[in-house]
């Protein structure tokens, strides 16, 4: 059974229509990745799905139940949000790590705030976070004092605190110089393994061909190509894909 | 002749009164700031046009010409005299003061990234937890600055009550200058001074302990 069914999804900012009716689904354990140029909507769409703007119209079902369905989106309480966005975690192109705290607080604050359990569970399982994306002597560093690789590796063990369903990258790497993305997607492959159901919105075509199981390619607010990484990387039906891919082999060469 | 002793109790007992005016005016003026700063921001736009209107009077005024609306307009208008000099000044002072704070407290909060909410709210906090958890003390470390020069401005606003006979300091010097003696006068000085420079400690300290993180 699919984790993600989404249905008919369009949303416009005044006039300017950005998503215009999409549909997909994921399985469990499926990565999916979202490439497409900039304005294309994709993360528009990743915006939708954590409940930080309201599509207009379509559906969203997680594991077989309706969490979203745009023409009762009104008589949803501020708590059935938060209650529906908590199957979503989302990792920002810009990390937004919370200053004033330190890595460890960071991870636990939300969980804390929650009561996800007792605050010795808590910490127990941040700390095992924080090993798992290879932080564990900088567990009392600020994010001031830390690279924007490390720091996007906390936003990762942060939205991973809250075992989301399924965990969204919005452009993980395009805040990072190039140096700096190998750790962050080392750590995304990771997760893989670990049979976590992931949405990466990302420019890294050569990550995004070897980690997906499913890719969708955007353009214009459509899925304008839809498949396994074989299909739409090597065997595109669309010609704006080809063209779109095209670029890509010039300017990044491979 | 008045003795240096008798004149430095008469000033500091005037200076208590400046001093009871500052603390009154930070403990009432603080929290409605934040009230008044929220009602600009306000998504309800009759109110935050209604509460920039109010602003705008308050900051484009004198501060002394309100003193003396809140000490005189109530018995000229309503024909309830104002009896307490010390309520009046207070009233007008925090009036005033909560105008100013609230415009820092405003640029402190908008200019807070939108990505701090976005991120607690994907993390599934309410809006009360976000503010309080996340936001709040990131305001704090950006308004520390302008704060204090308002606060350290409030310390020497203080003397203005002597305009509706609040026994405050520069009235005391007044009283001495009126019998020939006018060296107490340039003597007030120094209470302000010392007084300014505990506070300007103060928020360096503040300061200091917020500079472990960059917000």
């Amino acid at each position: 059974m699919s984790v993600l069914e989404v249905k008919g999804i369009k949303k416009s900012f005044g006039k300017t229509e950005v998503l215009k009716g999409l549909d997909f689904s994921l399985n469990k354990g499926e990565v999916l990745s979202i490439i497409g140029s900039s304005g294309s909507g994709k993360t528009t769409l990743l915006r939708c799905l954590n409940f930080l703007e309201f599509a207009d119209s379509g559906t969203i079902s997680v594991n077989g139940k309706q969490i979203f369905d745009a023409s009762s989106v009104k008589k949803l309480s501020d708590s059935e949000i938060r209650e529906n966005r908590l199957h979503f975690g989302l990792v920002f192109q810009s990390f937004n790590l919370f200053p004033q705290y330190n890595v460890l607080k960071n991870i636990t604050l939300a969980p804390t705030l929650l009561k996800r359990g007792t605050p010795e569970e808590i910490e127990a399982k941040a700390n095992a976070l924080i090993e798992r994306v290879g932080l564990t002597d900088k567990k009392d560093s600020y994010p001031c004092q830390l690279s924007g690789g490390q720091q996007q590796r906390v936003a990762i063990a942060r939205a991973l605190a809250l075992e989301p369903d399924i965990l969204c990258f919005d452009e993980p790497t395009s805040a990072l110089d190039p140096e700096l993305t190998g750790e962050v997607l080392r750590v995304i492959r990771d997760l893989k393994s670990g049979d976590s159901t992931m949405i990466v919105v990302t420019h890294e075509m050569e990550f995004a061909r070897s980690v997906s199981d499913k890719v969708i390619f955007m353009a214009d607010g459509v899925i304008e190509e839809y498949g396994s990484p074989e299909e739409v990387f090597l065997s595109p039906k669309s010609a704006k894909t080809r063209s779109f891919l095209n670029k890509d082999i010039e300017t990044n060469g491979n | 002749m008045m003795s240096f002793q008798q004149v430095t109790l008469s000033l500091a007992a005037g200076f208590l009164e400046n001093c009871r005016l500052f603390l009154e005016t930070l403990l009432f003026s603080i929290p409605l700031g934040l009230i008044i700063s929220f009602g600009s921001m306000s998504k309800f736009k009759p109110l935050s046009l209604l509460i920039k209107i109010f602003v705008w009077c308050i900051r484009g005024t004198p501060l002394m010409l309100q003193l003396f609306v809140v000490f005189y307009v109530p018995g000229l208008v309503f024909s309830v005299p104002m009896r307490n000099r010390m309520m009046a000044a207070l009233i007008a002072f925090v009036i005033n003061y909560a105008c100013y704070f609230s415009e820092i407290f405003r640029g402190g909060i908008e200019s807070t990234p939108k990505g701090q909410y976005e991120a607690g709210q994907v993390l599934g906090l309410t809006k009360t937890q976000i503010f309080f958890k996340i936001i709040l003390l990131q305001v704090i470390k950006r308004i520390v600055a302008p704060m204090s020069n308002e606060i350290i401005t409030l310390v020497k606003d203080t003397s203005l009550a002597r305009v509706i006979a609040v026994g405050e300091i520069l009235l005391a010097a007044e009283r001495f200058a009126g019998k020939g003696i006018i060296w107490p006068l340039f003597y007030t000085g120094a209470y302000f001074l010392i007084f300014c420079g505990v506070l300007t400690l103060l928020f360096g300290y503040i300061e200091k302990k917020l500079s472990y993180f960059k917000a």
